[in-house]
């Protein structure tokens, strides 16, 4: 079972390796849209040290929808996912290999850019690594459940549209704590809270949203 | 292959099939046994896939069920797929992948464990020598499907084949191929399921007809 799970996450990796142009398209939109900010709002920097956190989070946020579509789309056209509802492997275990690669790909270089793009906010330094810790925690936890997303909006005609709408909401809770997390960490509060939260709804997303997926995956291939 | 005489049965009992608004078939029952090959026929639309992707518990019957060993497929779940070789119309095959690791990953994920000697191999086995570390973009329609059909090689172990269309996009030197590993796997008593518009000359101990009709 664990040389099937390695296999999907290198196979994953691999195909983004081979079409690199699709991890660059979601890292440089984050970038894009988070540089924009200080441009629109103007260069005032208490102003921009206010928003930084939340800024980056739904850009963040943002970013890690636009990739949710391919998660299992090409692998749907092509029959791949028939082989892997029949496989050998829970479904399960499957799914949460696929999601973890997705994440790998489209989630792990936001958090590796975030603190130098928070430079452009003025944030102060010991701040930025709150920050980096918060995404690393947060943006799995979408991607865990976008996969349920993802998988119920698999094959409709206008699936994009409609996985926005079944997401975000979705992604509300994380998103509060998230940008909370470093906004506390810049009071005299501390972000430990926000963190532990975060950790938690980690833990609890990673548990259950891979069996949600692969049960609206079979549905979905039906 | 060592479990001959253990090879549960297929039964599919009462089977009916609705899509959309569309009745498929109804009533539909057999048995297969391991070294019984069974063909599905019929026009097409008359419910062939469908037929196949039930009986591999992709899709839900509307009535009946199906029992490997006696058992509901739907409880068996990965215990039934675990035996289970499965071939729809798609390849499934990746075209930044070469047909190599197309293979390797067809094969792990059905939990086949391979060696990269056997999957050279098998894709020499099925006439691609020389294409083993080329993109499958790079591939025609019937060397893909070779490569998916590699898989056959390296699927003794599995005592349940089910093949939709095995022999499209063939040409006669690949389909005479694949009808030899269909009748080697059924005379070590395997059980075969395929559809085929062709009139394929498979040797086996016994060979079931199903014909759907179109209606």
């Amino acid at each position: 079972m664990l040389a099937a799970l390695r296999c999907v996450i290198h196979r994953d990796l691999l195909l983004a390796a081979r079409r690199s142009s699709d991890v660059l398209t979601v890292l440089l939109f984050f970038v894009i849209v988070v540089s924009l900010f200080p441009l629109g709002v103007g260069p005032d920097p208490a102003l921009l040290r206010t928003i930084a956190p939340g800024v980056i989070w739904v850009a963040a946020l943002l970013a890690s929808m636009l990739a949710l579509q391919r998660m299992f789309a090409s692998d749907h056209a092509d029959g791949t996912l028939e082989q892997m509802l029949l496989g050998a492997t829970p479904l399960g275990m499957t799914v949460a290999a696929k999601v973890f690669a997705h994440w790998v790909i489209s989630g792990l270089p936001l958090v590796l850019i975030s603190p130098v793009l928070a430079l452009q906010f003025d944030l102060p330094q010991e701040l930025l690594g709150v920050l980096a810790l918060s995404l690393a925690l947060g943006t799995p936890v979408l991607s865990l459940i976008g996969a349920i997303g993802a998988a119920l909006t698999l094959g409709l005609r206008g699936g994009g549209a409609l996985l926005s709408l079944l997401v975000l909401p979705l992604y509300v809770p994380v998103l509060i704590i998230g940008a909370g997390a470093a906004e506390a960490a810049a009071s005299s509060l501390g972000g430990q809270a926000q963190l532990l939260l975060l950790g938690g709804l980690l833990v609890f997303a990673a548990a259950f949203a891979p069996w949600a997926a692969a049960v609206a995956l079979r549905i979905s291939v039906e | 292959m060592e479990k001959t005489p253990g090879t549960p049965s297929l039964e599919a009992v009462d089977l009916h099939c609705v899509r959309g608004e569309r009745r498929l078939f109804g009533a539909l029952n057999f048995t297969l046994r391991g070294g019984e090959l069974l063909r599905i026929g019929g026009a097409n639309g008359s419910g062939k896939t469908s037929l196949l992707r039930i009986a591999c518990g992709l899709l839900e019957p509307t009535r009946g069920e199906v029992r490997w060993g006696g058992e509901a497929i739907r409880r068996l779940q990965e215990e039934f797929w675990r035996q289970l070789l499965y071939i729809g119309h798609a390849n499934a095959i990746k075209d930044d992948l070469t047909a190599a690791e197309n293979l390797h990953v067809a094969c792990t994920l059905a939990g086949v464990r391979t060696q990269p000697a056997r999957i050279g191999e098998a894709l020499r086995r099925l006439g691609l020598a020389g294409c083993e570390n080329l993109p499958a973009r790079v591939l025609s329609q019937g060397q893909r499907r070779r490569v998916a059909l590699a898989r056959l090689a390296l699927s003794e172990a599995m005592p349940l084949w089910i093949l939709d269309e095995p022999f499209a996009a063939l040409d006669t030197a690949a389909v005479e191929c694949v009808q030899n590993l269909i009748a080697e796997h059924v005379s070590k008593g395997a059980a075969v399921i395929l559809t085929t518009h062709l009139e394929a000359r498979i040797t086996a101990a016994a060979t079931l007809r199903i014909d759907l009709e179109a209606s």
